[in-house]
């Protein structure tokens, strides 16, 4: 394990300065982003402030070594997932890598009648971009059925899916009730059928072991911005002969070898094909050096932490009952409730009176709400920096929080 | 009006969030109705509006909100219901400007003075002006 005090020292937004609400800050709200340490900081400062150049085009040295650089996150990416550097794209994130699949292969290949296995828990980001394919391709999502407790389980996807089914899309940890899936399991059983095996990784990349080679996944989406690297960044993951094979979705310089007047275009090999414009160059060296330091603490240890912060949570929430948790048993940071008789919005309201940041609402997994039976929750998700003190005051805050307008009376 | 102290601003707001005499479905289909929906809580109501010779002769609300949503539309329904469209603007803007702490005539608002304090919490004053814009905005309509 690592000493989360040192770590702290790291980020400035943990300064132990920083208030809201005129409290010292509590931020709990992990799974939307996260702070970002003095060296991500520092690497997307360094290409403003002494490596500014363009890639791709490296006709003098500092072109060419900021070629290289962006060349070596690639590869330190395809490392920290276990994949092949030339199955690496940049994306501006989770949503456009998920988009790049849906636009680029998805609309290309399905047709009328093929279906698109989901599950109720997805984020919207992995729910609209399918609507889009069947909306053009006349293709069906099919829902695959959660458990009693919310957990997709392999017997439910071999229940729902068919020969017919070309894609099953999820996500390996699920934004509101945080359960991790047996992705390996269900990459298996979509590929006996014939579909691919797309994985939302939002959630799941920047807290436990990604491999995808093992897992054998066909695509895999993921943001900076969840595991201390910059906004505006992330990347696609894509079995080489599948990026190949499906189309760009942006067309312009850096992605093409050659074009004439007559509209003949050839574009470049993959990763490159999808790379078109200048890409988001700071935010590379940002990302880089986040999987840096997410490295050097290591990614198994995080997991830990969360956990036993979880756990730490869960006892002393034990035995008040005007708690309602609704993913007592995930094996992940979050813990997803509601106090009884309180609309979730007016609890993080409260909750910020007192200079704790939690998200309340559906949390972008709107769907999900129909199964949970209530119209919103409040989610708490602690990160690598989080502490048990910040958890005494997010629990002391929810116990004896007082009445929800003393946020506004106090 | 008088001036309200916190504990009575805080019982108005509970009454009308925990018994909003407002919410209710329209009595015929006279109304005009306006859907509204937030992007940062869960608010998700209609408002309904019946005018007659330039009169709100009834104002109406259904639909899930959060406590400051619930209890500023069934205020903002109740300051509605009797006042002419003049009056009726007249008020909604001495609301808007109330919760972006900015002049306002206090007499105008009654109850609603009880969200005087809603800009403490910033990002709940879209939640209290939900119900006060779908009524201006169906005002506009007319």
């Amino acid at each position: 394990m690592y000493n989360v005090y040192e770590i702290r020292k790291q980020f400035p937004m943990l300064d132990g300065k920083k208030m809201m609400q005129g409290k010292p800050l509590v931020f709990l709200d992990n799974c939307s982003t996260t702070f970002k340490p003095q060296c991500v900081i520092n690497a997307m400062n360094k290409y403003y402030m002494e490596e500014t150049a363009n890639s791709h085009r490296g006709d003098y040295d500092l072109m060419f070594n900021v070629d290289q650089k962006v060349q070596g996150v690639r590869k330190k990416i395809a490392e920290f997932v276990n994949a092949e550097p030339n199955e690496v794209v940049f994306t501006a994130g989770d949503s456009m890598s998920i988009n790049l699949v849906a636009w680029g292969y998805g609309i290309k290949y399905l047709k009328k009648g093929d279906e698109i296995l989901l599950t109720e828990a997805e984020h919207a980001s992995n729910i609209l971009p399918w609507y889009k394919v069947c909306e053009m391709t006349g293709a069906v999502v099919k829902f695959i059925p959660l458990d009693e407790e919310g957990r997709l389980t392999l017997d439910n996807v071999r229940k729902t899916i068919t020969n017919n089914t070309k894609i099953v899309s999820v996500a390996h940890v699920t934004n509101v009730l945080g359960y991790i899936c047996d992705i390996k399991g269900i990459a298996k059983i979509a590929h006996e059928h014939g579909a691919l095996c797309v994985v939302d990784g939002a959630q799941s990349v920047p807290h436990i072991k990604t491999d995808f080679k093992d897992w054998d996944i066909d695509f895999l989406g993921f943001s900076a911005h969840k595991m201390c690297g910059p906004t505006g960044i992330g990347a696609l993951i894509g079995k080489y002969e599948l990026l190949d094979k499906m189309d760009p979705f942006l067309m312009g310089g850096g992605m093409n070898a050659k074009f004439n007047m007559c509209g003949d275009v050839t574009l470049l090999d993959p990763p490159s094909k999808f790379e078109a414009g200048t890409q988001n160059i700071s935010g590379i060296f940002g990302f880089g050096a986040a999987i840096d330091f997410i490295n050097e603490i290591g990614i198994e240890n995080i997991h830990q932490h969360e956990i036993e912060l979880r756990k730490y949570c869960l006892e002393k929430l034990e035995g008040f009952d005007n708690i309602i948790i609704y993913n007592k048993n995930a094996i992940s940071g979050m813990l997803t409730f509601n106090i009884k008789g309180v609309f979730a919005q007016d609890e993080a309201t409260l909750l910020n009176s007192k200079g704790i940041a939690v998200r309340s609402g559906q949390h972008c997994a709107k769907i999900l709400n129909d199964f949970l039976k209530t119209p919103a929750t409040v989610r708490m998700s602690p990160y690598l920096y989080t502490t048990k003190e910040e958890i005494d005051v997010f629990v002391d805050a929810i116990i004896n929080g007082g009445d929800i307008l003393d946020a506004y009376f106090n | 009006m008088p001036i309200l102290t916190n504990e009575m601003m805080r019982s108005i707001i509970y009454d009308h969030s925990s018994n909003p005499q407002n919410k209710r479905e329209p009595n015929d289909d006279t109304y005009e109705k306006i859907h509204m929906h937030s992007d940062n809580c869960i608010d998700d109501i209609d408002v309904y509006l019946k005018m007659m010779d330039n009169k709100v002769v009834d104002a109406c609300f259904t639909g899930i909100g959060c406590t400051i949503s619930t209890a500023s539309t069934d205020i903002i329904c109740d300051l509605m219901i009797g006042k002419n469209r003049e009056e009726a603007d007249y008020i909604l803007k001495q609301y808007d400007n109330m919760l972006h702490e900015e002049h306002y005539d206090e007499d105008a608002l009654e109850e609603a003075n009880a969200f005087s304090q809603t800009s403490k919490q910033a990002a709940r004053i879209r939640c209290a002006t939900i119900g006060s814009r779908a009524l201006e905005e169906l005002l506009k309509d007319k």
